[in-house]
């Protein structure tokens, strides 16, 4: 194909000119790029790199003026002062438990409502997916008072309940895109399984959930992370300092030992820490996701 | 005010990333990796970057010899500031106008070639007009949640200096939850809820004119 076209265009030198002229042009836009994402990267990183060297640094190299990039000497002790000036593993504890029943939670309720959305026919079903929908063009804080009463009816408030229970109902993010995926998977599948007697539940165990491994990868990856930097929801449920989360922890770190920035940089990079070892194991997933979820309507 | 300024700036990302650069993969790593850090996190690390003496945007004003600001202590630049910050968060809406390019059909830049459109043309032409559907989308996301900045306000500046950072949902969580008027935060909520609501609808409906859905003919 390559040898066959080389030929025809020097037959033509309009097209060899148009070729030259475009390769110009991509060469100089390709150096352009590369220079304003390689500034812009750069710019990028930069609170990064500030964050992991003030939490090495000594407290006289962090008050100095012109500031100090590279630490030294190395104090690794701002990472020990950091866990144990706070009580750093309960929070930490406290913030794997609610991340990870929520997961749990919302992989058990979201394909169920999901997979009665999409591949199941009755009637009311699309009024319904649309009233679901619906629920997430509210806002998280016109739902916040009406669902705190609730709560504290319940004598919820100051337990982890409010901030684990909900996932277990659903939540309409997940079921919108899950719902997406299952539309993609062939009918034909749940039709040759209900000829040979599985219930709806059986195909939807054998069927449908091992064909959507990535989507399940997704939303579990997404409530993971969506539960472990969340703020609002434990400032607003948790009442006593043993039930704290790592969010609620940092920041009444901030605020009782305001000056404390090494330490304040060491807590912070090991918060940061797990979210961005985790990205880079899923990161395929991750990227999918987001395409996923922000664009196939 | 950080919506249209992070639209353009992730969407000019977005373009250079779309040229095909060496090492895409990487860079669009470098961008994305900001979102992952939790808001409190990424608020108390801004705040050390905006400290006054030693932070080191204050260091990077000195070496081109201009006098330090106050950044976020300061009434006048605290919501700059805070619109800076928003900056650094655009990954995931740089991902997504990617996607989005990547889903324009070549064919379409080819037959403007041949008909001899330079790239402004083919940036006003092609490019804009078939990315109107991600920007829409992206555009609702965004106003809905700019509409409900907390975490970074309660945090690093707590409503001040003189009040200029105080958002809407920061206001409603002291009425509601500080001075225990349930009734009214509700009210607030509620009010919220119809701005918002109402927005949405105008910039839908508006988007009848400019949106160019490909499917529809």
């Amino acid at each position: 194909m390559i040898e066959q076209r080389k030929p025809a265009v020097h037959a033509h030198p309009s097209l060899i000119s148009v070729q030259a002229r475009r390769q110009l042009n991509r060469g100089l836009q390709g150096t352009l790029a590369h220079l304003l994402l390689f500034l812009t990267g750069l710019s990028f990183l930069m609170p990064f790199v500030w964050m992991i060297g003030t939490s090495l640094k000594t407290a006289e190299q962090i008050f100095v003026w012109p500031p100090i990039w590279v630490p030294n000497p190395v104090v690794w002790n701002n990472y020990y002062l950091a866990v144990t000036s706070i009580p750093f593993f309960t929070y930490l504890g406290n913030t794997l438990l609610i991340s990870g029943w929520n997961v749990v939670g919302i992989l058990i309720s979201c394909p169920m409502v999901a997979y009665g959305l999409s591949r199941i026919q009755w009637p009311g079903r699309d009024l319904l997916f649309y009233v679901v929908l619906a629920t997430m063009m509210l806002p998280y804080v016109v739902l916040l008072i009406p669902t705190f009463l609730i709560f504290n009816a319940l004598g919820w408030v100051g337990s982890f309940k409010p901030l684990i229970v909900p996932a277990f109902f659903g939540a309409p993010f997940f079921i919108f895109l899950l719902r997406q995926f299952y539309m993609t998977i062939p009918f034909d599948l749940s039709d040759a399984a209900t000829i040979d007697g599985a219930s709806e539940f059986a195909i939807l165990w054998e069927v449908i959930l091992p064909l959507s491994k990535p989507a399940l990868a997704t939303v579990a990856l997404f409530t993971f992370i969506a539960n472990w930097q969340d703020f609002l929801g434990p400032l607003i449920y948790l009442r006593d300092d043993s039930q704290y989360t790592l969010s609620l922890g940092l920041q009444r770190f901030l605020s009782a030992h305001g000056a404390a920035w090494a330490q304040l940089m060491a807590a912070s990079t090991l918060m940061v820490l797990p979210i961005i070892i985790l990205f880079f194991l899923t990161q395929r997933t991750f990227i999918q996701g987001i395409t996923f979820s922000g664009l196939k309507e | 005010m950080s919506v249209p300024l992070s639209l353009l700036f992730s969407f000019f990302l977005a373009l250079a990333l779309n040229l095909k650069v060496r090492g895409m993969a990487a860079y669009r790593t470098i961008y994305f990796l900001p979102t992952l850090v939790p808001s409190v996190a990424m608020a108390i690390l801004w705040l050390w970057l905006f400290n006054t003496q030693y932070g080191i945007f204050n260091s990077l004003l000195h070496l081109v010899g201009l006098r330090p600001l106050g950044w976020v202590t300061n009434p006048k630049t605290a919501l700059p500031s805070l619109v800076l910050m928003s900056l650094w968060i655009v990954g995931q809406t740089v991902v997504i106008f990617l996607a989005g390019l990547q889903d324009v059909p070549t064919h379409l830049y080819e037959a403007a070639e041949i008909d001899g459109a330079g790239a402004v043309q083919k940036m006003t032409h092609i490019t804009i007009p078939m990315m109107t559907p991600v920007i829409l989308f992206t555009l609702l996301t965004g106003m809905i949640g700019s509409f409900q900045t907390f975490t970074q306000a309660y945090i690093m500046t707590n409503g001040g200096p003189a009040n200029a950072t105080l958002f809407y949902v920061l206001y409603l969580y002291r009425n509601g939850f500080q001075y225990i008027q349930m009734g009214y935060a509700s009210a607030l909520a509620w009010i919220l809820f119809v701005i918002i609501l109402v927005l949405t609808v105008i910039v839908l409906r508006t988007s009848r004119g400019w949106v160019y859905y490909g499917g529809l003919r």
